[in-house]
């Protein structure tokens, strides 16, 4: 069986016209998410040049240890998706839904500790920017700053999260239905493309979150 | 004649033969059919914000205003600039002709992600209801800027679901973009190279490029007005350590662009238009598709010149006004290309050709009292007057909805497989250049008198201007609804259309009027430059 005599949509040439345009359908789509995380990312940078301290002082209470383990395991997941990419290529179909499965399985972990955990501490610090917020007088202004951009930023990367472990568990579905082969495997290679980027977000949330400011 | 009524009686199958079920409509993936699902869409839009504009014009007619308080006269002109902005303005040409002729132009079968297509009609129905709902339950007093902290601390309208709404919409633009983009990338016919392409096309790539470079910004700004304005925190609101020029930036920095996408698409229909009905090919075609192409990058560097009087720093204001100069380059530019292209033409004058001059008209004046308002000096005194309204409905009334009307009518046939009456569509351009002119004239003088925008009253000294602009909206009513009535009239009564009714070249005359549901019935292999018109003596007279 050769890739020209796989099944295609009629608006194709062939299942590699096809293929090809899925993937570049993706790229362009991150193009679009690197300007909607590249606009909070200028304000927040933007808005931390003028309140160095009061962003200085919101990141001293962020939880390092939650972030960086949540980033270890974020870039683990994309590893492991990866190798699944090339075990799929290489035929293998087995090894490709257990690295879907490993991959789903840090997503999931990934949002607990995120979302269960992190904000559970951030709440109870009172470190939402509310009305009872907890970083109060000369750089309580600055601090709320830094807060709103945290809580706006980590939930908008925490719907792609979800997305992304929606599309994970679509390719784990349809590998066990064995709708993949060495000569089609655009889905799994599409969502490979997703997932990687929204690890790439994180880790500039990573630095901007947690690093900056951290010092001293 | 005969070989038309020939071919007419052979097309008995079509897209629109294909399924008749409400089921058919709802769940196709036909860019044919979405492109008339959009079209009815737009078209509600498009009379909800014509409503609210006769209601502002009518406030108008005498100066203590017509309509006793201010705050629903702000509701009434922020809801004519939400809905004609974002659900007809900027969804407008690509949506509908755009959907529906994209792929026909490229001789492809379909649009590259045909549910995706769908998907961004139900986004944008979805949207459209949000903000439905917001008009009913109150509407929202903001204008369609939203600046803050206006609209994040002390307005008392909807303003939250109206940003939901604009969200939502955003993201229906950002699919079509995408869509439009891979599909001219990745769906080009056999020997259709990119400058074979049409123009039309060229100018949906640079609208397709802003809409997904441009809106993802929009997106992530109404996130945070939104999250601002529930839970009180402070990004824009200066009060809360926020700051209202972010705001202002990250809006403009979309909203500049924004406004090519709703002009640029306008240009690419009067660029088919204009050599089809001149019987001539295109002047200077590497030119207008570049200046398509820069006017497409350079807009995303001008968008500081909505701030010139907000407190900017004066030498980003004299950049801006510099780089809003350089923009005007390549929109001069295309105008001379259409005015080349008719001259020693052999010019007829249907509908499509009444409202591509129209257009051309419109939009040189539209164009050139654009560069009053980006040099510093003048902007000073004409910003926030009727200058700026005048200004900007000569480009996307005058302009846009002139170019829209002319490729309605120029795709009618193929679109529909009837003829519209020629008569009417033809006295329809005219009436809407009278209406127009009569409207809008007169508020680039009041303007320059000094009349600001967004007030709904005025001193009495310019109520004579008022009444003129007043009696004028009301021919251009007439100029809309004409349309309406013929051309539904022409749906049940009118001529079968042939294939290619105006001679014209492209793909999509080569196949039949309407197209089956696969548009060909082979891949079409492309040897011709585009617009190869024949030379006059030996052009077919009209069927």
């Amino acid at each position: 069986m050769s890739e020209t005599s796989l099944p295609h949509g009629f608006q194709y040439s062939n299942a590699g016209h096809q293929s090809g345009t899925a993937i570049s359908g993706m790229w362009l789509f991150l193009a679009t998410e690197v300007l909607f995380f590249g606009a909070i990312i200028l304000s927040w940078i933007y808005c931390r040049h003028w309140n160095p301290a009061g962003f200085d002082a919101g990141a001293q209470k962020t939880q390092l240890a939650i972030g960086t383990i949540n980033t270890v395991i974020l870039l683990t997941s994309s590893l492991v998706y990866s190798a699944g990419l090339a075990f799929i290529e290489a035929g293998n179909r087995r090894r490709l839904i257990q690295c879907c499965v490993i991959t789903w399985a840090l997503g999931f972990s990934f949002l607990i500790l995120k979302f269960g955990l992190e904000y559970y501490k951030d709440f109870s610090a009172n470190l939402f920017p509310g009305s009872d917020f907890a970083i109060n007088g000369a750089l309580g202004g600055g601090a709320r700053l830094f807060y709103v951009f945290y809580f706006v930023s980590t939930a908008l990367h925490g719907i792609h999260m979800i997305g992304g472990l929606v599309l994970v568990g679509w390719i784990i579905l349809r590998a066990r239905r064995d709708e993949f082969t060495p000569l089609y495997f655009t889905p799994v290679a599409v969502v490979g493309l997703y997932w990687s980027f929204v690890d790439v977000v994180w880790i500039v949330l990573y630095a901007l979150i947690y690093l900056v400011g951290r010092g001293s | 004649m005969s070989a038309t009524t020939i071919e007419t009686s052979e097309y008995a199958t079509s897209y629109l033969t294909d399924g008749f079920t409400l089921r058919s409509w709802l769940l196709t993936t036909d860019h044919k059919r979405i492109a008339l699902l959009y079209l009815g869409s737009i078209t509600f839009f498009f009379f909800i914000g014509g409503a609210a504009a006769a209601l502002i014009r009518y406030n108008l007619i005498v100066p203590e205003g017509m309509i006793a308080s201010a705050e629903t006269y702000n509701r009434i002109f922020t809801m004519h600039g939400v809905v004609m902005v974002w659900f007809f303005l900027i969804p407008a040409v690509p949506v509908t002709l755009g959907n529906f002729v994209v792929p026909l132009m490229l001789g492809a079968r379909d649009l590259a992600f045909p549910k995706l297509n769908l998907i961004s009609w139900y986004l944008f129905i979805i949207a459209g209801m949000v903000v439905v709902y917001s008009l009913f339950v109150g509407g929202v007093d903001t204008g369609w800027t939203f600046y803050t902290p206006l609209s994040s601390e002390y307005s008392n309208g909807h303003v939250v679901a109206t940003v939901v709404a604009i969200f939502i919409a955003g993201f229906s633009s950002i699919a079509t973009g995408l869509n439009f983009i891979v599909t001219i990338h990745r769906l080009r016919a056999p020997g259709m190279t990119w400058y074979k392409m049409p123009v039309f096309l060229w100018s949906l790539y640079a609208t397709s490029v802003i809409l997904v470079l441009a809106t993802p910004v929009l997106a992530m700004t109404l996130i945070l007005l939104g999250f601002e304005r529930i839970f009180r925190v402070g990004v824009f609101d200066p009060a809360l350590g926020g700051d209202p020029l972010l705001f202002q930036h990250l809006f403009w920095f979309y909203s500049h662009p924004a406004v090519y996408v709703m002009i640029l698409p306008g240009f690419g229909v009067v660029s088919e238009i204009i050599p089809a009905f001149s019987r001539k090919r295109i002047f200077g075609y590497n030119f207008i598709v570049w200046c398509s192409i820069s006017i497409a990058v350079i807009s995303f560097l001008v968008w500081g010149h909505h701030m010139f009087v907000a407190g900017t720093s004066i030498y980003s204001a004299m950049v801006f006004s510099i780089l809003s100069y350089l923009v005007a380059v390549p929109s001069a530019i295309k105008v001379f290309n259409w005015l080349g292209t008719m001259h020693k033409g052999y010019i007829r004058f249907d509908a499509p050709m009444l409202y591509a001059l129209g257009f051309i008209g419109l939009f040189t004046i539209g164009g050139l009292t654009g560069l009053f308002v980006a040099a510093l000096g003048a902007d000073v005194h004409l910003t926030q007057t009727y200058f700026v309204v005048a200004h900007f409905h000569y480009v996307m009334v005058g302009g846009m909805v002139s170019a829209f009307f002319a490729g309605l009518h120029y795709w009618w046939p193929k679109i529909t497989g009837r003829m519209y009456p020629e008569m009417w569509g033809r006295l329809g351009a005219l009436i809407i250049f009278i209406g127009f002119n009569l409207t809008f004239f007169p508020q680039f003088i009041l303007g320059y008198l000094g009349m600001p925008r967004r007030y709904h009253s005025y001193p009495p000294e310019f109520e004579v201007l008022n009444v003129l602009s007043s009696a004028g909206a009301t021919i251009l009513a007439v100029a809309y609804l004409l349309p309406l009535a013929y051309l539904t009239w022409s749906l049940l009564y009118g001529e079968r259309a042939p294939a290619n009714p105006w001679g014209a070249t492209g793909l999509e005359w080569q196949t039949q009027s309407p197209p089956l549901t696969e548009n060909f019935d082979e891949t079409p292999i492309v040897t011709d430059p585009p617009y190869n018109y024949p030379p006059p003596e030996v052009v077919p007279h009209r069927v």
